[in-house]
């Protein structure tokens, strides 16, 4: 930890488990990677592919019985998967804020917004009742919460969604965290609305120096916001890069797919790309390459060895066409049914 | 209204759908509070030809979803007329002949964990319409069609003995569609098809939706908030805001010549994933309560070319360049028609 450019967070071999009767699911398998501070990491995928759970992992508020099976999480060097309870609660706010995507549910419909936010920032920081209320109104009127004097004393059903979500992001930010989860916090939205928050998110990251994990399955909402782009399939990463270059030139069959059968407004056309099938359940990730059965480029050692993430271009991919050996023996649908 | 040209298959005419929202007679007795009636759908004409795809779009709250359910007739309208193939929907008529009309028209709704019955089997309910139309002639024939149901939207007819539990959400949307095609419709209502699924999923949906209209010669009035998905699959494009359509127009037309301002708003919050470095421009304002829709154009608090008239008067639908515009600054030429880059014909 002495170079400027040290990551704040580090994901390393992250395993997420869920025992079940019928034995133990992998939900979120072998991921690495790190946010530099202010940078804004964007995950992308499927339902099911593990992107929460990672973030949730990572913030200490995995569901029991999943729990992380193996690996670290590191905040500014430091351990932080395995804290107990309390001590991760205090970091939790201070230095890791988290945003959820229903923020209705996130709000406590019984108290005003402001006591919300007071009691936050009184559990973070040394204030007095007065200075938190200062500073919880300074927050509303940051988060662009119109006459911010009166609201700040409303309860959370007095507010629409895009400005519930507003109170969220300035309940997230109360103790000036320098790490930001933010699990699809545009998804319960109008798009009006997603476009005004995801510009507010952006502006108050730049403004704070704050980085920020975005999950989401909105492709539209990475492109505008991150720097770089982890594509999660089946609990593992397939591809991660700068965000353009996934975006413009992804090195991963499935992120082509993906980005393929996002309908463009570019050209309109009779037929829309799609990826044939559908994510494999935990249960049935077969064997090598999770996404070996709809992919169209499969050779016969993509069914045999699971690729681990590797050079492709300007990003990393888990995928063996970037590997000098290749995939082998092309494998053909026909062929694998037979 | 035959004139000369094609009957619409379906034509809504001055529409108004109204909900009481109000407290109970007694709390509003003793408050002293007014009864409060949601607009949700506010006088809307639509006519939609044979074969094409008509979408709705808007942002929640805007009443699409409750267009839908008054043309399938889950809701009676408040006011207006509701005529399908030339029959006025809303006329008592026996038994058997409105379901010879009902079994013309179906509905796909927008969220498959909840549209199928959970304790039925996956044959059951797609013959539930065969049966209840009495279109097959004996067990082995409902066999068979519901086996060709289930191919068309590339199950299996083995799937037909499974639960839906036992289906990921884009396979119970496919069992959604050939539930919906088992009565052999003409006109489909689509509800959010695809929105509670994932974009590789949505686009085997789409496509899917797409072949089945071309082999059917199926109409769809496709309700969406998807503009991307929305320029894909339609001909006609009509825009709701607060209950009342601010544009219709042919697709192309919409997509390179917004006129409405509304339009030309929501066309602005289209991510880019082009990464041109187009800003999305944040549009100021939330859409206000229908309870307490602002007087004359329910868009002027948020439009930045309102004027004293927009506040005052309801603008009226005008014709313009084959659909129609419900502004003033359009029809008072204040505003110039801005070309889009984007939407080329590919």
């Amino acid at each position: 930890m002495n170079a400027p450019a040290a990551p704040l967070l580090q994901v390393r071999n992250l395993r997420v488990e869920f025992p079940t009767r019928r034995g133990t699911l992998l939900a979120v398998d072998d991921v690495s990677f790190d946010i530099a501070p202010g940078e804004v990491l964007g995950v992308v995928g499927e339902s099911g592919a593990g992107k929460s759970l990672t973030g949730n992992a990572i913030i200490g508020l995995l569901e029991p019985p999943g729990r992380i099976a193996a690996g670290q999480v590191l905040l500014e060097g430091e351990r932080i998967d395995n804290l107990p309870y309390e001590r991760m609660r205090r970091i939790r706010g201070a230095k890791i804020g988290a945003i959820f995507q229903d923020p209705l549910t996130s709000l406590n419909p019984l108290y005003t917004v402001g006591r919300q936010i007071v009691e936050t920032i009184q559990t973070h920081l040394p204030l007095s009742a007065q200075a938190a209320r200062e500073r919880a109104l300074d927050l509303l009127k940051q988060v662009g919460i119109p006459a911010a004097e009166q609201r700040i004393d409303h309860y959370p059903h007095q507010f629409s969604g895009g400005m519930r979500q507003r109170v969220v992001i300035a309940l997230a930010l109360c103790a000036g965290p320098r790490l930001i989860v933010a699990d699809e916090p545009t998804t319960a939205l109008d798009v009006s609305i997603q476009a005004q928050i995801i510009a507010l998110l952006k502006r108050l990251c730049r403004e704070h120096g704050t980085a920020v994990m975005l999950v989401t399955h909105d492709m539209g909402v990475i492109a505008e916001t991150a720097d770089r782009v982890a594509v999660m399939y089946a609990g593992r990463i397939a591809e991660i890069g700068p965000v353009r270059d996934v975006i413009k030139s992804a090195a991963h069959p499935y992120t082509r797919g993906l980005m393929g059968s996002i309908p463009s407004m570019g050209v309109r056309s009779a037929r829309l790309v799609q990826i044939d099938g559908a994510m494999p359940r935990l249960t049935e990730i077969p064997r090598g390459c999770a996404f070996n059965a709809r992919c169209t480029e499969a050779g016969e050692r993509c069914f045999r060895e699971r690729p681990e993430l590797m050079a492709a271009g300007a990003t990393r991919a888990a995928c063996w066409r970037h590997d000098t050996g290749g995939v082998g023996a092309v494998r053909t649908k026909e062929a694998a049914h037979a | 209204m035959p004139d000369g040209g094609t009957l619409p298959l379906v034509r809504l005419s001055a529409l108004k759908r109204h909900f009481d929202v109000s407290p109970p007679w007694l709390v509003r007795a003793l408050e002293g509070k007014p009864r409060q009636i949601v607009q949700a759908v506010d006088g809307i004409d639509i006519e939609i030809a044979k074969g094409e795809t008509f979408s709705l779009v808007g942002e929640s709250g805007c009443g699409k979803s409750t267009v839908a359910r008054l043309v399938v007739g889950l809701y009676p309208p408040t006011a207006g007329k509701i005529e399908f193939d030339g029959n006025d929907m809303s006329q008592s008529r026996g038994r058997a002949e409105m379901a010879a009309l009902r079994r013309r028209m179906q509905m796909i709704f927008q969220d498959p964990f909840a549209s199928l019955n959970p304790r039925w089997r996956v044959f059951d309910i797609v013959a539930e319409p065969i049966r209840a139309f009495g279109l097959a002639k004996d067990a082995a024939d409902l066999e068979q069609r519901v086996g060709d149901l289930l191919r068309q939207v590339r199950l299996t007819p083995a799937d037909g003995r499974k639960f839906p539990h036992e289906f990921s959400g884009g396979q119970r949307q496919r069992i959604s569609i050939a539930r919906a095609l088992a009565s052999q419709p003409e006109f489909l209502v689509c509800d959010e098809p695809t929105s509670a699924l994932d974009v590789s999923v949505q686009a085997q949906i789409l496509n899917l939706m797409m072949d089945l209209q071309r082999r059917f010669g199926l109409t769809y009035l496709f309700i969406s908030h998807n503009l991307a998905v929305v320029f894909h699959i339609s001909t006609r494009v009509g825009v709701m805001y607060l209950g009342r359509l601010v544009e219709v127009a042919p697709t192309d037309t919409l997509f390179r010549r917004p006129k409405h301002p509304y339009t030309r708003m929501l066309l602005d919050t289209i991510p880019d994933l082009d990464m041109t470095g187009r800003q999305r421009a944040p549009v100021a304002g939330e859409v206000p309560s229908p309870i307490d829709p602002p007087t004359g154009c329910a868009f002027h608090p948020r439009c930045p070319f309102a004027n004293e008239r927009c506040s005052r008067e309801r603008p009226k639908p005008v014709e313009s360049e084959g659909g129609t515009v419900a502004c003033h600054a359009i029809e008072e030429g204040r505003l110039p028609v801005e070309e889009r880059s984007y939407a080329v014909r590919g």
